[in-house]
């Protein structure tokens, strides 16, 4: 069977659930990546505005998710979020092992670290608004909400465009890891079909060339939005 | 808190720190040559050698690393030719195809890292060397390594920490490093959450003196950069 029928759509291909495979890769990956959004967004705002308490609570957070395997977290949350459920459940009277979702704890862990890696990312950006701007709202008398709905937010969403690029591709890449707990997404059907067939060349190139597609159309958009925020700043 | 068990699950872990480490330094030194070889290439203004260099990049830095490792420790495998070939009893390993994906994997990531800090080499540094008459091969020896490596420093300590973070991806092609024991451990116990939380632990002291050490050298290596000593106080 040659690459194109093996890959194909065909009766014999397995076109149909590696591509069914890429669209788990990135609905895990938008996943994590909002997860890792908003915590990092709050992570971000306790650094900036918190207390002292908060701020240090919020860098040991940073630090330790930045130190620690990825492939570590995912384990935790995955077999550790099975061993606490299993005994929640046998509290409430049902005997027997339960575990939990691959793609929650999988999107979850993803995100968790993914939301490290963006607070420093919406912190710098935060340090690119003009403190003039901010000086200016305050003086037309806006409430700390509307400035920074007005004012900070859209200046800061659009300095952290080229960061947050680079952590999309890392959440990406991650989501690969998740298939170590049993997710079919794109690393894992290809170890199945790779198990299968006999071929695992053939599939983890197939796995490989996939991912650089996504990784390509993403970070082609990423380009694309970063010139349209732009338009509006000067540059030397 | 069960104190005993967790010193118990400490120790047994740091059975798998000495792999870790050699895991790490073997592919971040190997990594380091063929990054500065790839760095040149990208340099030389040569297409028929910047081109190759780039896709290389493009493609170990746009794929993860367990699809990397997958493929050489289960692809390789799949041809005739490579099993009967004189690095199979070496691929055969998973210890070296771990080796060698880590390898691979860091050269890439190092090869931007290195261009930049050549590329931060002040221009006026290389035309007083030409103008002393030194030649492209000690130019490159006496001014522009010893300044570009120390730009770089900072950005490969951190390429370095991310590398011991990634070693854990080994334990999934069941070398025993910190993350496979740790893994081992839980299928016996069923203690996930101490388990890989003393992993962790584990894994941040390491990333943790290997900052220390990379501050360290960062300050000798840049005496300039470091704060002026306290002025005396004024003599009554």
């Amino acid at each position: 069977m040659g690459y194109f029928e093996l890959m194909g759509f065909g009766p014999k291909g397995w076109g149909l659930l590696l591509a069914q495979a890429t669209l788990m890769t990135i609905a895990v990956s938008v996943t994590a990546f909002a997860i890792g959004a908003v915590l990092g967004g709050l992570l971000a705002w306790a650094r900036l505005a918190g207390g002292r308490g908060i701020g240090i609570a919020a860098e040991t957070y940073v630090t330790v998710l930045r130190g620690i395997p990825d492939l570590l977290v995912i384990y935790l949350l995955y077999f550790g979020g099975s061993s606490v459920l299993t005994s929640v459940m046998r509290w409430l009277g049902n005997d027997g092992f339960v575990g939990v979702n691959a793609f929650a704890a999988g999107a979850i862990a993803v995100g968790i670290i993914s939301a490290a890696y963006q607070s420093e990312v919406y912190r710098g950006a935060f340090g690119a608004v003009a403190k003039g701007e901010i000086e200016a709202a305050r003086a037309v008398g806006m409430g700390r909400m509307l400035m920074f709905r007005r004012i900070l937010a859209p200046q800061i969403l659009r300095f952290a465009i080229p960061g947050l690029g680079n952590v999309w591709q890392l959440a990406l890449k991650e989501s690969a890891l998740i298939s170590v707990v049993g997710l079919t997404e794109i690393l894992r059907q290809a170890q199945v079909g790779a198990g299968s067939t006999r071929q695992p060349f053939v599939f983890f190139i197939t796995a490989a060339l996939l991912y650089l597609l996504l990784s390509t159309v993403s970070g082609w958009g990423f380009n694309r939005a970063e010139a349209a925020a732009m338009r509006g700043v000067r540059r030397a | 808190m069960d104190l005993v068990f967790l010193a118990d699950t400490f120790v047994t872990l740091l059975g798998g720190v000495p792999l870790l480490l050699q895991l790490t330094a073997i592919s971040v030194s190997v990594g380091a040559v063929l990054a500065v070889l790839l760095a040149l290439m990208r340099l030389s203004g040569n297409p028929l050698l910047d081109y190759p260099a780039r896709g290389y990049v493009f493609v170990f830095r746009g794929t993860p690393l367990l699809v990397q490792i997958f493929l050489i420790y289960y692809g390789l495998g799949q041809f005739p030719e490579i099993r009967q070939s004189v690095a199979w009893p070496f691929l055969r390993q998973p210890y070296w195809c771990a080796m060698l994906a880590l390898t691979l994997n860091t050269t890439a990531y190092a090869t931007e890292i290195i261009r930049g800090g050549i590329l931060s080499v002040p221009f006026g540094q290389i035309e007083a060397a030409r103008a002393c008459g030194m030649s492209r091969l000690l130019i490159f020896r006496r001014i522009i390594l010893p300044q570009g490596l120390r730009t770089a420093l900072p950005a490969y300590g951190n390429e370095i920490i991310l590398m011991t973070r990634a070693t854990a991806l080994a334990s999934v092609i069941t070398l025993m490093e910190v993350t496979g024991i740790a893994s081992k451990l839980v299928s016996e116990t069923f203690r996930a959450i101490e388990v890989f939380a003393c992993a962790g632990a584990i894994y941040l002291i390491i990333n943790f003196l290997i900052s220390r050490a990379i501050a360290l050298a960062e300050r000798r290596l840049s005496p300039q950069l470091a704060a002026p000593p306290a002025a005396p106080e004024p003599a009554r």
